[in-house]
């Protein structure tokens, strides 16, 4: 691989960038590996990417019905932060964190990772105190977490409002300074150049069409569009199709898929310097280095694969954020989209082990996943090497909703995103 | 927003006037102590979820406030049928 | 805007300005008749702080044209001089600030679309500290360092230094953006409508007027929206052609007329569908002011409309594509269709001597129209190679030169504007042709949008080089947006829809459409998308470097992801991308539209969900008692409840301790009618709740009360309340105050979808009753007198109907404050003289009103739980300390109690904690851990679910869920904090009267 620098880029303008070569290999299918992963989004190439750098395993395919980094991974707001409620989630939020804080370098590709500060309203007397739990959860779990007063977040945020007549006021807020955003094609993108590098295949345009199993039971591989490819391997991670595919290995999954609408404004200069959120009157901003504000707005109630949905969820979405920051009133929505998001009954992912043997699932990021690319590609990728779960990802095992020890975010926190 | 056939009130009516509530034609087991825990994991949590016709609940909840079902394809959101709770899912 | 005093002055200047002064030349590029503007109306305008003249019924883009101005804007990146490219939505370059009082102003908005007022004025973006002098450009000699995702591959700096957050990002950021967000709330007003119709047509063109006339005729509730101010599309600039018989912008007028006079039809000018969503509901935007000197306050400035249509037809038109070649951005370069509708519908020439350069047939009409106005027309360079038919025949009838096979070379710019061509010919040799504009054609792309963002399928076609919108169920596309190529075949489509034979059209000259070329993209600076300066070399570097999908290069190269979308240079990108993967473009395909069509207001989408119509407020029927006694409110969802009633000075401590102290004393009295109320009856209401709680209800004995609690089928404390059973078939249940709405739709559901089999039936009656909560040693002192009945031996948890001071009420004794308490239940319109009477004697024994607040403080010396607060939809009945129904068969959530986890004996319990300092308050949310100084990772014991400090003991307070808490009693922990660990003892998380002697009294 070569390495990327101003150098490099000193090189290439000198000669009308004509030298640059592929950052990723557009692999055509081998007969088998030693591990397939199903689904190019940034949680699947960190994962091939871990499990060559990491693992030593190298023979990997990573197989992607579309293109790479195309679903959730190039349609989401981007946010990134680990100050959740549970000692679970803390941990596989926050070795996350850490491995954004150094991904740009790790990968030789500017990520965008940009710390600008996280922030979550509380409008309620009840939300005060939902918040302050997750402050002293995370400070005990040492996760940056700090309560700021009204006058302190409108500081934070100048263009918040804060006057204390609103129908729902600013009673105050949770900030993780080290929370905040990243560019989302670029983590897929330096994934893929990456691993790639490493020798993983990865290979865009072939769909899955089913999961052989054996007599005994256990997985050889993946029927596809180009073919048998076979692994005694095979990690699902193919957010919000998740049910679909685990269906061919005859596995049925707790999960439901949802529409989940973003939309952006058109670019203005700098305003909004952090990122907020109202999980009570529901909106997240942040504003994005091209200047576009990133709003996210809800999912829509019923299930669905169309990748769109109603009208009013982003109308909803912009009454919340108007009201919030009056001064953007003016401004105009220039696209909007949505994604599918495969959602748990508690609101947490799975990762691990299925009832089929040499079949893992890494799934149920809900509406949060993107946060979790590198934990998740990281704990998957040993999980997947030694076939059984990496610490860290072993608490989100599948059979929790058996047990019912379960890792309920949403419930305890109503702040799921 | 989609348009919803309510089966009892026989009218076309906006989604909000709707609320959502999950798959359909999940029973509830007649003895849940038989059950054992994987058993019951399954009906409380596991679902089909399908990329094509999807039978789902709703609730008429600012209307008769009557559950009923609904068959729609979840590729292109359109309702095939809405049919009262109860009666068995359409071919 | 422009002050009146203001105004005056400028009069004065103005005359002065036409006769003598350069700066204030009205409008030199006009024609001397023709246009659709109104010559007698002067409008003054400003263009960065310069006064203009234009007249009524132009754009901003036409009467800065007609004021020979091109250059008005500078591009994204390298801050490159832009002119007006096009004449309408699909504009890329010419974005203006549009300045008006106060939180008035508004960034971004295209010239093309702004009409022109009185007094407009109106800033260039993206330049410092001017136009025309904008060191931003220095970017441009960047340029090499700075191609496509660049900053992908650099700005990282040293490992740990964290230089692109602290140097590069901001640097970034800083240069990034176009406009500038408003800096104060904008005072406008929005409004939202819903509609119906049979049939809603977008684009009022030829196509879209023909087919609103055939619905319309036949008596269908037709919606004709068009996103320009005067509606006719192509008609408004067809000047040869007749139409019935009629020239064609007659027909125009007469078709509108008969329209306005069909009451089953509505045509909308202004009026942008900007979205197409499930079940044919579409999203219209209706700019109602802006093109308004001085709105009235009486008009919203937009209007959303959210039409819900039977039928879509969809006839959008087509958007002309521009000409690649090196150095294809300058101001002076626009779009041939464009100049001719300046010239057509706003009598501006956008010069005086001209080239064009195309690859399509219809720039030949702008040719034959410029020259009939006085323009010279240099010269037409047709990119093919060979300029045959009847529009090529008339140009070289009118004498101007036409060149086939050549190509345009390059451009030169002299005072930021075009001033010369470089044209290349088909055997070689090259020309420079001074110009003032250059006029440029390459075909048109279909505007199928809507039509995508219904899931249209999508088909390439190679005779407009661009995609076609196949058919999908109602929604249609006619007219040039489906790919139709002249105006009789838009009027024949419009028409056959509704089986309606199309009007004649006799003289038309046809233009064919035209596949486009991508020569000229070979070398050199050659722009694809111009508002984001993406070149074709970056499209091939993004290729080159294995972006291979069109969406990939899309978002590597930020092509088509301006504020125009990519209208004018998508079409482009994706063939570019094909060329160099050496594919068809049928093989990359398109990347997928997604709403809005053009960017839509904030505001409008908004709508009038603002301040208090936000959210509805609800309030009880005793709201305005306790406004009266200056009671604080708290939001609980979206109830306002009084929190407590501070007297003067006090604080909510000093206020909370009062009122706590006096309700213990004497009696307090407090508004409990937010909580849920269902009524529920009949022969099997008794079994109905027995399965839905966990508590065993069957043998509940008319005229008795129990507490009971309801789990989720998962096992989980979801609520809890009183059943009050009224006789055998009649309960009065109550929830909590946010679970309401919750907890009757969990029991419905229950009802009629698992146990159709029971008769039962639910009300709710949560606004019908309002509840006055009277606790307190006194309080049974205070209500005797009002009580039509003897209620002096009512027991602890009974419930009776009877008289109170005049009112039908349902009394139940209970209590959530530890003390002898009722809650009287009466009909709303009751509730305010009886809380009269009540507050009088209250008063007049010593007793108190309290809020929410003392309410907790009071319930937390008992232990009672708050669900939201002990509960987080994680706790069971077991880990509350609370009955499990062991004995009973099943209830909703047994079940779950007895998976593996539930039994778990180190789950978290509810206890109580008291702090070695009894002063020492602790916070709610705090970790609890076994050490003080705990290493940051140890794992938490528990946390505290309430904290308070208790008036009845004189101490703090606190309840907290502890794991194996019960097997904890009397254990000494820490409460984690910033300043080091609270020492604190476990105990029974009952602080006050645990015999409950207080209660019973």
């Amino acid at each position: 691989m070569r390495r990327f620098s101003l150098a490099t880029l000193l090189r290439e303008a000198l000669r009308g960038h004509t030298g640059w070569a592929p950052q990723w290999r557009d692999a055509t299918p081998k007969p088998a590996y030693d591990a397939i992963i199903v689904g190019a989004g940034g949680h699947g190439l960190a994962t091939a990417y871990y499990l060559a750098a990491e693992c030593g395993v190298r023979n990997v395919a990573v197989v992607e019905k579309g293109w790479l980094g195309g679903g959730n991974t190039a349609r989401n707001t981007t946010i990134i932060r680990s100050n959740y409620l549970w000692e679970e989630s803390e941990a596989i939020y926050e070795h996350s964190l850490k491995l954004w804080e150094d991904l740009s370098h790790a990968l030789n590709y500017n990520t965008m990772y940009s710390p600008r500060g996280v922030m979550m309203l509380a409008h309620t007397v009840h939300d005060e105190q939902v918040l302050k739990r997750h402050i002293h959860a995370n400070r005990l779990a040492g996760i940056d977490n700090e309560w700021l007063s009204p006058r302190e977040a409108q500081e934070f945020c100048p263009i918040l409002n804060t006057d204390p007549a609103l129908r729902y006021p600013v009673l105050g807020a949770a900030l993780q300074r080290r929370g905040g955003v990243a560019r989302h094609d670029a983590v897929a993108w330096g994934y893929a150049r990456a691993a790639s590098a490493l020798g993983v295949d990865i290979i865009q345009n072939c769909a899955v069409t089913g999961i052989r199993r054996g007599a005994d039971g256990a997985v050889q591989g993946v029927e596809t569009e180009r073919g048998f490819i076979a692994a005694p391997q095979v990690g699902v991670v193919a957010a919000g199709h998740t049910s679909v595919l685990m269906a061919m290995a005859g596995v049925r999954m707790p999960l439901e898929s949802f529409p989940l609408q973003a939309l952006v404004s058109e670019p203005v200069k700098p305003v909004m310097p952090c990122v907020v959120m109202s999980n009570t009157i529901h909106a997240y901003i942040s504003q994005s280095d091209k200047g576009e504000l990133v709003i996210g707005a809800g999912t829509d109630v019923y299930t669905s694969y169309s990748q769109r949905g109603g009208l009013h969820i982003a109308s909803d979405t912009l009454e919340a954020i108007c009201e919030l920051f009056p001064t953007v009133r003016r401004l105009r929505m220039l696209r909007s989209w949505g994604g599918i998001v495969d959602v748990t009954p508690d609101r947490s992912p799975i990762i691990g082990t299925t009832p089929v043997p040499g079949l893992f699932v890494n799934c149920g990021w809900g509406t949060g996943g993107f946060k979790a690319t590198p934990g998740s590609g990281h704990v998957f990728a040993h999980t997947i090497a030694k076939g059984t779960p990496h610490p860290i990802a072993a608490p989100f095992a599948l059979d929790r909703f058996r047990t019912g020890r379960l890792i309920d975010e949403a419930a305890a926190a109503a702040v799921a995103h | 927003m989609l348009i919803i056939r309510c089966p009892y009130c026989e009218a076309n009516r906006p989604e909000p006037e709707f609320r959502h509530a999950g798959a359909a034609h999940i029973v509830r087991p007649l003895d849940p102590s038989a059950t054992t825990d994987a058993e019951w994991a399954e009906f409380l949590y596991h679902r089909d979820n399908p990329r094509g016709t999807v039978a789902e609940r709703w609730r008429h909840i600012h209307g008769c406030g009557r559950f009923f079902n609904a068959l729609r394809d979840t590729v292109s959101d359109r309702i095939l049928s809405t049919y009262p709770a109860g009666q068995g899912r359409p071919e | 805007m422009i002050g009146a005093s203001r105004q005056e002055g400028m009069m004065q200047r103005l005359l002065v300005g036409r006769m003598f002064q350069g700066r204030l030349v009205p409008d030199s590029m006009r024609t001397e008749a023709g246009g659709r503007i109104d010559r007698a109306r002067d409008l003054r305008f400003r263009f960065d702080g310069v006064d203009y003249l234009g007249c009524e019924g132009d754009t901003l883009a036409s009467a800065l044209l007609a004021n020979g101005i091109h250059l008005v804007g500078r591009s994204f990146k390298y801050h490159r001089p832009r002119g007006i490219l096009s004449a309408g939505a699909e504009e890329p370059n010419a974005l203006v600030t549009l300045r008006r009082d106060g939180g008035r102003t508004t960034p971004n908005l295209r010239a093309t679309q702004i009409e022109l007022y009185e007094g407009l004025e109106a800033t260039s973006q993206n330049r410092w500290p001017s136009l025309s002098t904008d060191f931003g450009a220095l970017a441009s000699l960047a340029a090499p360092l700075l191609p496509a995702g660049f900053f992908y591959k650099t700005m990282l700096g040293p490992r740990g230094w964290k230089l692109w957050h602290r140097l590069f990002e901001p640097l970034l950021r800083r240069g990034a953006g176009l406009g500038h967000a408003p800096t104060q709330p904008d005072p406008d007003r929005y409004a939202r409508y819903h509609d119906h119709c049979d049939v809603l047509i977008v684009g009022a063109g030829p196509a879209g007027l023909a087919a609103a006339l055939a619905a319309g005729r036949e008596g269908q509730r037709v919606i004709l929206c068009d996103e320009q101010a005067e509606p006719g599309g192509t008609l408004l600039t067809e000047i040869r052609a007749l139409v019935d018989g009629i020239p064609a912008r007659e027909f125009l007028a007469r078709s509108l007329a008969e329209l306005s006079a069909m009451p089953n039809v509505r045509v909308m000018p202004r009026t942008t569908a900007f979205g197409l969503y499930p079940h044919n509901h579409a999203g219209l935007a209706e700019r109602v002011t802006d093109h308004l000197a001085a709105p009235g306050q009486d008009l919203p400035r937009e209007r959303l409309w959210q039409i819900r249509a039977a039928r879509v037809v969809l006839a959008t038109g087509a958007i002309e594509r521009p000409l690649l070649f090196p150095n294809n951005d300058r101001p002076g370069v626009m779009l041939a269709g464009a100049a001719r509708d300046y010239l057509l519908r706003y009598g501006v020439k956008v010069g005086n001597h001209v080239v064009i350069a195309t690859a399509c047939d219809s720039a030949y009409l702008t040719a034959l129209d410029l020259a009939a106005a006085g323009v010279e027309v240099k010269v037409v360079l047709d990119l093919r190679s060979s300029a045959e038919g009847p529009l090529p025949e008339a140009v070289r009838k009118a004498g101007i030169p036409i060149l086939t096979g050549g190509r345009v070379l390059g451009t030169h710019l002299r005072r930021l504007r075009l001033d010369s061509v470089l044209l290349g010919r088909a055997d070689g040799r090259t020309r420079w042709f001074d110009c003032d504009a250059l006029l440029v054609s390459n075909g048109h792309t279909p505007t199928a949008h809507l039509a995508a963002h219904a899931r249209a399928p999508m088909h390439w076609n190679d005779t407009w080089g661009a995609f076609l919108p196949g058919s999908i169920e109602g929604v249609a596309s006619i007219g040039a947006c489906a790919g139709a190529t002249t105006l009789a075949e838009a009027l024949a489509q419009g028409a056959a829809l509704f089986a309606a034979v199309p009007p004649p059209v006799e003289a038309e000259l046809p233009i064919a459409p035209a596949p486009g070329t991508l020569q000229g993209a070979e070398t050199g600076c050659v722009f694809v998308d111009l508002q984001n300066d993406v070149t074709a070399q970056d499209i091939r570097m993004a290729v080159g470097e294995g972006f291979r999908s069109v969406e990939h290069v899309k978002r590597y190269t930020a092509g088509g992801l301006g504020t125009d979308q990519g209208k004018t240079g998508n079409m482009a990108l994706f063939a570019l991308t094909a060329a160099a993967s050496g594919l068809a473009p049928a093989q990359v395909g398109t990347t997928t539209f997604r709403p809005p069509y053009t960017p839509v207001t904030f505001g409008t989408l908004a709508g009038p969900a603002r301040g208090d119509l936000f959210d509805p407020v609800r309030t009880t029927p005793l709201h305005d008692k306790a406004v009266a006694e200056a009671a604080v409110f708290e939001d609980v969802g979206p109830w306002k409840r009084a929190r407590y009633f501070p007297r003067k000075g006090e604080t909510m401590h000093e206020a909370v301790a009062r009122e706590v102290a006096a309700t213990r004393a004497t009696a307090g009295m407090f508004d409990a009618s937010t909580l849920g109320k269902i009524e529920v009856m009949g022969p099997d209401a008794a079994e109905f709740l027995n399965r839905l709680y966990v508590n065993a209800l069957t043998g509940l004995k008319p005229g008795s009360c129990r507490y009971a609690v309801m789990l989720s089928e998962a096992g989980f404390v979801m609520d809890d309340g009183i059943v009050a059973r009224l006789a055998e078939n009649h309960f009065h249940v109550t929830t909590t105050t946010g679970g309401a709405a919750r907890v009757l739709h969990h029991m419905e559901d229950y009802r009629q979808t698992e146990w159709p089999d029971l008769r039962v039936w639910l009300t709710s009656t949560t606004e019908h009753w309002a509840v006055i909560a009277l606790q307190g040693p006194k309080a049974r002192e205070i209500l005797i007198p009002l009580c039509e009945a003897d209620i002096s031996a009512l027991p602890h948890m009974a419930v009776r109907d009877l008289t109170i001071a005049g009112a039908p009420a349902r009394l139940m004794r209970v209590s959530f404050t530890g003390e002898l308490g009722f809650e009287v239940n009466v009909p709303a319109r009751h509730a305010p003289p009886l809380w009269d009477a009540l507050r009088a004697r209250l008063a007049a024994i010593g007793g108190t009103l309290y809020g929410t607040e003392a309410m907790h403080v009071m319930r937390a010396e008992k232990g009672y739980i708050i669900i939201g607060q002990e509960t987080d939809g994680t706790v069971t009945p077991g880990d509350l300390g609370l009955p499990e129904g062991r004995a009973k068969p099943d209830f909703v959530g047994k079940r779950s109690l007895t998976r593996p986890d539930m039994l778990l004996p180190d789950r978290r319990q509810l206890v109580g904690l008291l702090t070695e300092n009894p002063a020492v308050m602790l916070e709610e949310g705090a970790q609890l851990v076994t050490e003080a100084s705990p290493p940051p990772g140890t794992p938490a014991l528990g946390h505290v679910t309430s904290a308070y400090h208790s008036p009845a003991l004189g101490r703090s307070i606190a309840l907290a869920l502890l794991a194996g808490g019960r097997t904890r009693l009397g254990q000494r922990l820490f409460v984690a904090g910033p300043r080091g660990g609270i020492a604190v003892t476990v105990a029974p998380p009952v602080f006050l009267d645990p015999e409950g002697a207080r209660l019973h009294g």
